[in-house]
C-alpha cells in the first residue's frame, strides 16, 4: 500500500538515443516556456507608464493679486477615473508682477514638503510655509527657511495662455524627480542622497 | 452510532493516512520539562499563530464588503462601521488581533533570544522567524494604507518620499510603490494586492517552513546554566533527552491551548469594548489639518527619524532598517554555541534591556511627536492670563504679534502651544532684549530649527515682540542682563 522511493530501482541499462533527445527537448522547451512567460509578466509588474503632459487651468491672471500667495485646489488630470477625492491636489501660486518685457511672472509651488511630502500650510501673517510633520519652514518664494527639508519647495512648470495661469499637472514630487527641470537649479547644495 | 462514526473515520484514514503521517507529527516528543511550569515559556509562538488564524478569518470577512477602489474604499469602511451587521466588530478584531500578533511575536522572539533557543541546530528556525516578523510588519503597514483615510494617504506620501531618496533608482521605486504618477487608486490597488495576496502568501509559506523546522529540530529544552551547546555533541544529547520526553499532543499542548484561548479572549474583549479604528476622514489631500502618524509598530522609527539631525536622516531612512534586519538575521550566526541560560549571558540580557528601553522611549517620543508644530496654536491657544495681566500696552501688543506671527505654533506659553521650540514662559530670565532681537531676526544659525524672522516682521513689530518676551519671567526673578554688562579686558590681554 505504502509507496516509497525504495520501490523505484535505478537501472544500469544504456540510455536509448531517443531518451537523450527527449531530455534535451524538455530542457529547451521548458526554457522557452519560462522566457515567453516571464518577460511580459515581469514587464507588466515593473514597467513604467509613459509620463503624460497635461496643463491645468488655475484661473485668470487677474484673479491673483500682486505678491500674494494663493492656494489653488484642482482635480489632477493624471488621475484614474476611479481615484475619487484622492485625485484632488493643491498648489500655492504667487503673482510676482511683470518682468522687463512686460510678461506676467508667477511662482507656483507644490503643496508637498521637500522633506517627506507632507502638505505645507501657508501663513500669510508671518509670510511662511509651515509643514505639520517635522516642522519644515519655507519663505514665500519657496526657499528653505528652517527645519529638516534638504531643499526649497518644489516648483511647478507654469505658463500664461490667453491671460490664464496654467501649470503642468504635477506628479508626486520627490528629491530626484522634481516637477521642473528649472527647479533643479534652485536645489540647495546640501541635498544629501 | 459511535461504531459507525469510527468506521467512517477509518475509511478516510486508510485513504488519507492521517494516523500514519499527521498523528506522529502532533505526537512528536518534546522535552519532559515542558509539561512542568517551565513549559509556560513556550506558549507565545502558538498564540501568535492563533491570532494569525483570526486575521485570515476576519480578513476574508472584511474582503467580502470592502471595496479596494480609491473612490469607494472610504465609503465601504463607513458602511462596515455603521451598517453591515457586526462589520464594526470585524474591523476592530482585525486591528487588535493584528496588534496582538505583533506583541506576541516580539515576546516570542525575546523569549527565544533570552533562552538561546536559536543556537545550533535551530539557526534556520530563527531566520524564518525574522522573515515572519518582516511579513507581519509589512501586513501592518499595508493594512494601514487600506484604511484609506488621510493617515493612509500621507503615510504613502512619506513612504514615497523616503523611497525617492534611494540613489539613482529612487524615482523608479516611487513609481513602483505608488503604481503611477500620483497617490491614488493605483496605489490602493497595489497595497490591496500586497496585503491580501503577496504578503499573506509569503507569510503562510514562511510559517510552514518555520513549523517544519520546529518538528525537524525539535523544541529546545529549557536552558540550564552550565549546559553548553556544542554542535558536535548536541544532537546525541538532545536525542537522549527526547527519549524521556513527552508527546506534544498531550499535557504539553494544554498550556498552548490555555494561553491561546486567553489571547483570543483578550483581543475579542478589546475589540468589542474599543471598537474599530478609523477611518478618520475622507482621503482628501486638500483637507486642512493633516497630521499623519504611522501605526504604533512604526512609531519608534518615526521618533528616531525625527530626532536625528538632517545630515544622517537619509541614512536612517534607507540604511538603518537594513542594518536592524541584518542584525536580526545574523543573531544565530554571531553565536550558535555555548551557554544558553540568561544568567550566563549578561551581554544578551543587556542587549534586550537596551533594545526595549530604546524602543519604548522612541515609541513614546513618536506618539507625542514634540517636533511637530501645532498648526492651530497661533489662532487657537489662549495667552495665559498671568502673561498679560498688568502689562503695558506695548507688551500687550507684543503678545498679539507673538500670536499673529505664528510663533505659538512652535513655542508654548505655560505648556500650551507647539513644542518644537522651547517653552518661552521664562525666556525673560534667559535672554536679554538684544539677544532676543538677534535670535528672532536670524533664527537658528546655519538654518537650524527656527526660521529667520528678520524680513517677516516690521521694526515696530520686532520691538513690541521683544518687549513682551522680556516681560516673560516669574515676578520674583530679575530679567537676564549679565551678558549685557561690558566685558572688561585685562590690560595686555589683546595682541
Amino acid at each position: 500500500m505504502d509507496v516509497t522511493s525504495q520501490d523505484i530501482t535505478a537501472t544500469d541499462a544504456p540510455r536509448p538515443g531517443r531518451r537523450t533527445f527527449l531530455r534535451w527537448l524538455s530542457a529547451i522547451l521548458a526554457t522557452i516556456a519560462a522566457v515567453v512567460l516571464s518577460v511580459p509578466v515581469v514587464g507588466y509588474f515593473f514597467g513604467l507608464r509613459k509620463r503624460s503632459v497635461f496643463w491645468v487651468d488655475l484661473g485668470a491672471v487677474g484673479a491673483f493679486p500682486l505678491n500674494q500667495t494663493r492656494r489653488v485646489n484642482f482635480d489632477n488630470p493624471l488621475r484614474q477615473p476611479w481615484d475619487g477625492v484622492t485625485a484632488l491636489t493643491g498648489v500655492y501660486a504667487r503673482n510676482e508682477g511683470k518682468n522687463e518685457e512686460g510678461a506676467d511672472q508667477f511662482r507656483v509651488l507644490s503643496v508637498n514638503c521637500a522633506h517627506l511630502g507632507c502638505p505645507v500650510s501657508w501663513f500669510p501673517q508671518s509670510g511662511l510655509f509651515m509643514c505639520p510633520c517635522h516642522g519644515g519652514v519655507y519663505y514665500a518664494d519657496g526657499e528653505r527657511a528652517s527645519g529638516p527639508p534638504p531643499r526649497g519647495m518644489f516648483h511647478c512648470e507654469w505658463r500664461i495662455e490667453k491671460g490664464r495661469l496654467q501649470i503642468q499637472a504635477p506628479h508626486y514630487p520627490t528629491l530626484q524627480d522634481t516637477l521642473t527641470a528649472s527647479a533643479k537649479r534652485c536645489t540647495d547644495s546640501s541635498v544629501h542622497v | 452510532m459511535f461504531n459507525l462514526l469510527k468506521q467512517i473515520g477509518r475509511w478516510f484514514d486508510v485513504r488519507l493516512g492521517i494516523s500514519d503521517t499527521l498523528m506522529p507529527m502532533m505526537r512528536h516528543p518534546v522535552p519532559r520539562e515542558i509539561e512542568g511550569p517551565l513549559g509556560w515559556w513556550y506558549v507565545f509562538g502558538s498564540a501568535a499563530m492563533t491570532l494569525f488564524l483570526i486575521q485570515i478569518l476576519t480578513g476574508i470577512g472584511l474582503a467580502l464588503v470592502y471595496v479596494p477602489a480609491a473612490d469607494k474604499a472610504y465609503e465601504s469602511l463607513l458602511y462596515l462601521n455603521y451598517q453591515q451587521p457586526l462589520g464594526w466588530y470585524l474591523r476592530a478584531l482585525h486591528y487588535y488581533a493584528g496588534s496582538g500578533m505583533v506583541v506576541l511575536l516580539l515576546v516570542h522572539m525575546t523569549q527565544v533570544f533570552m533562552h538561546g533557543a536559536y543556537k545550533y541546530p535551530r539557526e534556520l528556525t530563527w531566520v524564518l522567524g525574522v522573515f515572519l516578523l518582516i511579513c507581519t510588519m509589512g501586513m501592518f503597514f499595508s493594512g494601514q494604507i487600506l484604511r484609506w483615510d488621510p493617515d493612509a494617504y500621507w503615510g504613502l506620501a512619506v513612504a514615497g518620499s523616503m523611497a525617492g531618496r534611494v540613489p539613482v533608482i529612487g524615482p523608479r521605486i516611487v513609481h513602483l510603490l505608488l503604481g503611477g504618477e500620483i497617490i491614488g487608486g493605483d496605489s490602493l490597488s497595489r497595497f490591496f494586492a500586497l496585503h491580501v495576496f503577496v504578503i499573506p502568501g509569503a507569510l503562510i509559506a514562511f510559517l510552514a517552513v518555520h513549523l517544519w523546522l520546529v518538528l525537524k529540530c525539535g523544541v529546545s529544552t529549557p536552558p540550564v546554566a552550565g549546559q553548553v551547546v556544542d554542535p558536535n555533541t548536541y544532537d546525541a544529547t538532545y536525542h537522549e533527552e527526547l527519549k524521556r520526553g513527552v508527546p506534544f499532543l498531550g499535557d504539553a499542548i494544554l498550556k498552548d491551548v490555555l494561553f491561546s484561548s486567553l489571547a483570543v479572549i483578550v483581543v475579542v474583549a478589546i475589540a468589542a469594548i474599543v471598537g474599530p479604528k478609523g477611518p478618520t476622514a475622507p482621503p482628501d489631500p486638500t483637507l486642512a489639518g493633516a497630521n499623519p502618524r504611522p501605526e504604533w509598530p512604526f512609531l519608534w522609527l518615526f521618533g528616531l527619524l525625527s530626532l536625528s539631525p538632517p545630515s544622517v536622516e537619509t541614512f536612517i531612512m534607507l540604511v538603518f532598517p537594513v542594518i536592524v534586519i541584518a542584525i536580526l538575521f545574523l543573531v544565530p550566526f554571531i553565536s550558535n554555541r555555548g551557554e544558553r541560560a540568561p544568567s550566563r549571558r549578561p551581554a544578551a540580557v543587556l542587549f534586550v534591556i537596551v533594545a526595549y528601553t530604546a524602543l519604548g522611549a522612541l515609541t513614546y517620543e513618536g506618539a507625542t511627536a514634540p517636533w511637530s508644530p501645532k498648526m492651530t496654536a497661533w489662532s487657537g491657544d489662549p495667552v495665559p492670563e498671568n502673561f498679560v495681566k498688568e502689562r503695558s500696552p506695548v507688551e500687550l501688543q507684543g503678545a498679539v504679534v507673538f500670536q499673529y506671527k505664528n510663533c505659538r505654533n512652535c513655542h508654548a506659553l505655560d505648556g500650551v502651544g507647539g513644542r518644537r521650540g522651547p517653552d518661552l514662559s521664562n525666556v525673560g530670565t534667559r535672554m536679554t532684549a538684544n539677544q532676543l532681537i538677534d535670535q528672532v531676526s536670524n533664527g537658528t544659525p546655519g538654518g537650524g530649527n527656527m526660521p529667520a524672522y528678520g524680513k517677516q516682521m516690521s521694526a515696530n513689530e520686532m520691538t513690541v515682540l521683544v518687549d513682551f518676551l522680556v516681560s516673560l519671567r516669574p515676578e520674583d526673578q530679575l530679567p537676564a542682563g549679565a551678558a549685557e554688562t561690558p566685558i572688561v579686558t585685562a590690560p595686555g590681554a589683546h595682541e
